[in-house]
């Protein structure tokens, strides 16, 4: 389904994705995670398609086809969705609005027609109740005032209004209370299916007691270090990073 | 001698040769009190000529080439129809209609009456005499003189003692060219609000695209002790038009006014608003939205007089620009010495949807008493990247991504527009000018 070849991605002069090779399949579940720093949100936004960043090296395959020669509503309408790591406030515009021009934007993409308001109001509310949201928040402008925990949720929710075939999620677990990421677990095991494919961007390997990932991979200085299965998530757990980044020291004298 | 000026007094030459043309008939058809303020708003013209940039009051506003056109006056038809209707007249209320200045309907009822203004100073000349020309000042005013010294007819709006209309009056102002010189239509309207009434007012000005006219429009309001009006005010010329209007209200003690002004026509606009809180406890309300493409100009001018103590005046006003067009917000706020326990707050806040597009905002505070809370802020800034992005990473196009956050901004203003239905008639006003800009995708 995704295949990212030798990536490599700068901001302005800095170079900050390094050559990254990741290969997800459909009906799998990935997670990245390593230190801050590293690299994991650019490339979360890189497959989004934010042009702040600038592709120098390497492909982006999305089911065969060039995914960096689309733009970002392109990808949207293919499938892919990106929860952001800090969601942005949009004041005067209504969370369900937001919502639904969204939906049916992909679902014209798709030949299917747009939902009428009675429709679609059935969707949120079943999609709302199955990740014990606030159904208030709906009215509200898209995640003004929202709380850490309602803007992830919030995100969840798009996500599963927007039923994509590859998701993307960056560090959606953080800053949770327990009932919350109980919540968002929920909510993203429910969404697991053979078509679909996830990436889980973390930090900790917290989630990952709910969210059973089939990869573990591990992110350093721009490039994927170490993959493995669950057992590398424990082990990073109980170690830290520290390790990796000594091994990617040394790594990095041998290249030059 | 320049050739600009000589081509500026030209123009100045030909307002004076057009009233000389009139006089006659002017002394039969106005009390001679009426005909002694036209001469006296005339002479006051002549000595002024229109402002240049080198006023303070107007440094942002070129009305060079308005200055040096030689305008003919609109002509008076007092029973013509109008041309096509404006949509403005589909919202419901009770629509009136006026034609280069004149009514050509009127309605009334025990609450309110709406009419010609002629008819009133024919038949209650002393009513007219008390409030006309009280509160819209010309003596430093070069298009309040000129609309004083010009118009033949307006409307009176008048609104009984306790009387709470449910309807809006809508008053629609159309300008029809009737040969090639371009006409100037002086629209004169006078607002009586009893006291303790409550009524809406939606006023409209409409004209053809295409066509060079001045639509120069004064309206003077009094609110009695405890009136509450509600002022909606749409400029929806046509595409070459030089707009001047002038809101002066006078409000009496606990009166409350809210004025919403939206901007949208024209190539060169004035919208200038004065209120005098005169009474105690009076309050109010400035919405303003200007939306300008192309090479449109619009300069917004609003003074808040805090005469008396306890009063509040809230002022909001937001832009959006895009193209080459310009815009001025200048919002001036006194507080005499009288005006103790004053709370007034302004705002402008302004969105550039093009590189070339420019604003320039200026707060003036005139502050005399000492227990007063005054406070101002200004913004500019361009659509939100980041929300940009977030839209576009869900599916929504770039432009639909961009008409979305751009109706957000005016929302602000145009959700607090009555009725319901005119909000939403706005709101697709509004995005159809901005769709037909000539800014592109990235
Ligand atoms: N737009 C940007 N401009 C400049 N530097 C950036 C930009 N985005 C990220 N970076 C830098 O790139 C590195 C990786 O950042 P990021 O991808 O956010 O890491 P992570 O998500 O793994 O914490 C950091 O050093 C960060 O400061
Ligand atoms: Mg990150």
């Amino acid at each position: 389904m995704l295949e990212i070849k030798n990536l490599h991605a700068k901001a302005g002069d800095k170079l900050i994705l390094r050559g990254v090779n990741l290969k997800v399949r459909a009906g799998e579940v990935h997670a990245i995670m390593g230190p801050n720093g590293s690299g994991k949100s650019t490339l979360a936004q890189v497959i989004a398609g934010r042009d702040l960043y600038e592709v120098t090296e390497g492909e982006v395959l999305f089911e065969g086809r060039n995914l960096l020669e689309l733009s970002p509503e392109e990808r949207a309408r293919e499938g892919i969705f990106l929860a952001f790591q800090y969601p942005v406030e949009i004041p005067g515009v209504s969370n369900l609005y937001f919502l639904r021009t969204a939906l049916n934007a992909v679902r014209k993409h798709r030949g299917q027609e747009e939902l009428d308001v009675v429709d679609f109001m059935e969707l949120v509310k079943e999609r709302v109740k199955l990740l014990g949201m606030n159904e208030a928040l709906l009215e509200r402008p898209v995640n003004e005032g929202f709380s850490g925990g309602e803007k992830k949720r919030n995100e969840i929710l798009q996500m599963a209004v927007l039923e994509p075939r590859l998701a993307i999620l960056d560090e959606t677990d953080s800053g949770l209370d327990i009932d919350a990421l109980k919540a968002v677990a929920a909510g993203i095991n429910a969404m697991r299916s053979p078509e679909r494919a996830m990436v889980l961007v973390t930090h900790y390997q917290r989630l990952l007691e709910y969210v059973q990932p089939d990869f573990v991979h591990v992110m350093a200085d721009g490039r994927i270090v170490r993959s493995g299965d669950r057992e590398l998530a424990r082990e990073l757990e109980r170690q830290g990073y520290a390790w990796l980044e000594q091994e990617e020291a040394l790594a990095g004298e041998g290249r030059t | 001698m320049s050739a600009a000026l000589a081509e500026t007094s030209a123009g100045q030459d030909s307002w004076l040769a057009a009233f000389a043309a009139r006089e006659r008939r002017l002394a039969n058809d106005c009390p001679r009190w009426l005909h002694g303020l036209k001469r006296t708003a005339l002479a006051r013209f002549a000595e002024l000529g229109f402002p240049t940039t080198r006023v303070e009051e107007w440094k942002y506003t070129n009305l060079a080439p308005l200055a040096r056109t030689v305008f003919a006056p609109a002509a008076y038809f007092p029973h013509a129809a109008p041309q096509s209707p404006c949509w403005v007249e589909t919202l419901g209320g009770v629509v009136v209609r006026t034609l280069n200045g004149a009514p050509v309907t009127a309605a009334g009822e025990r609450r309110f009456t709406i009419g010609s203004l002629r008819t009133a100073w024919q038949q209650t000349p002393e009513l007219v005499e008390r409030h006309l020309g009280r509160y819209a000042a010309f003596d430093r005013h070069a298009f309040l003189a000129l609309n004083t010294a010009f118009f033949d007819d307006g409307v009176l709006i008048r609104i009984a003692d306790g009387a709470v209309l449910d309807e809006p009056l809508v008053l629609v102002h159309y300008l029809s060219p009737y040969d090639e010189a371009p006409p100037a239509s002086h629209v004169r309207t006078l607002v009586l609000a009893g006291r303790n009434s409550q009524a809406g007012i939606v006023e409209a000005w409409t004209g053809p695209d295409g066509r060079l006219y001045l639509a120069n429009s004064v309206t003077e309001a009094v609110l009695g002790e405890g009136a509450v009006l509600d002022y909606v005010r749409l400029q929806l010329e046509g595409d070459q038009a030089y707009h001047f209007s002038a809101l002066h209200v006078h409000q009496g003690r606990a009166s409350s006014l809210a004025v919403h002004t939206v901007l949208l026509g024209g190539r060169l606009t004035r919208a200038e608003i004065g209120a005098v809180l005169a009474g105690e406890g009076a309050s109010t309300a400035l919405n303003g939205l200007y939306v300008a493409r192309a090479e449109q100009h619009m300069d917004n001018f609003t003074t808040l007089d805090h005469a008396q103590p306890h009063s509040t005046s809230v002022e909001l006003y937001k832009g959006i620009l895009d193209d080459r067009s310009s815009g001025v917000f200048h919002g001036r706020i006194i507080v005499r010495p009288e005006g103790q326990k004053t709370d007034a707050v302004q705002r402008n806040k302004n969105l550039l949807l093009s590189r070339d597009a420019t604003i320039n905002t200026k707060p003036q505070l005139e502050i005399y008493a000492d227990d007063v809370r005054c406070t101002h802020g200004a913004t500019v800034g361009q659509v939100d990247a980041d929300a940009i992005f977030y839209l576009r990473s869900r599916g929504v196009g770039y432009r639909d991504a961009r008409r979305l956050l751009t109706l957000a901004f005016a929302q602000e203003i145009t959700e607090r527009i009555n009725p319901p239905m005119l909000r939403e008639r706005l709101n697709a006003e509004l995005l159809a000018r901005l769709d037909a800009t000539q800014g592109g995708v990235p």
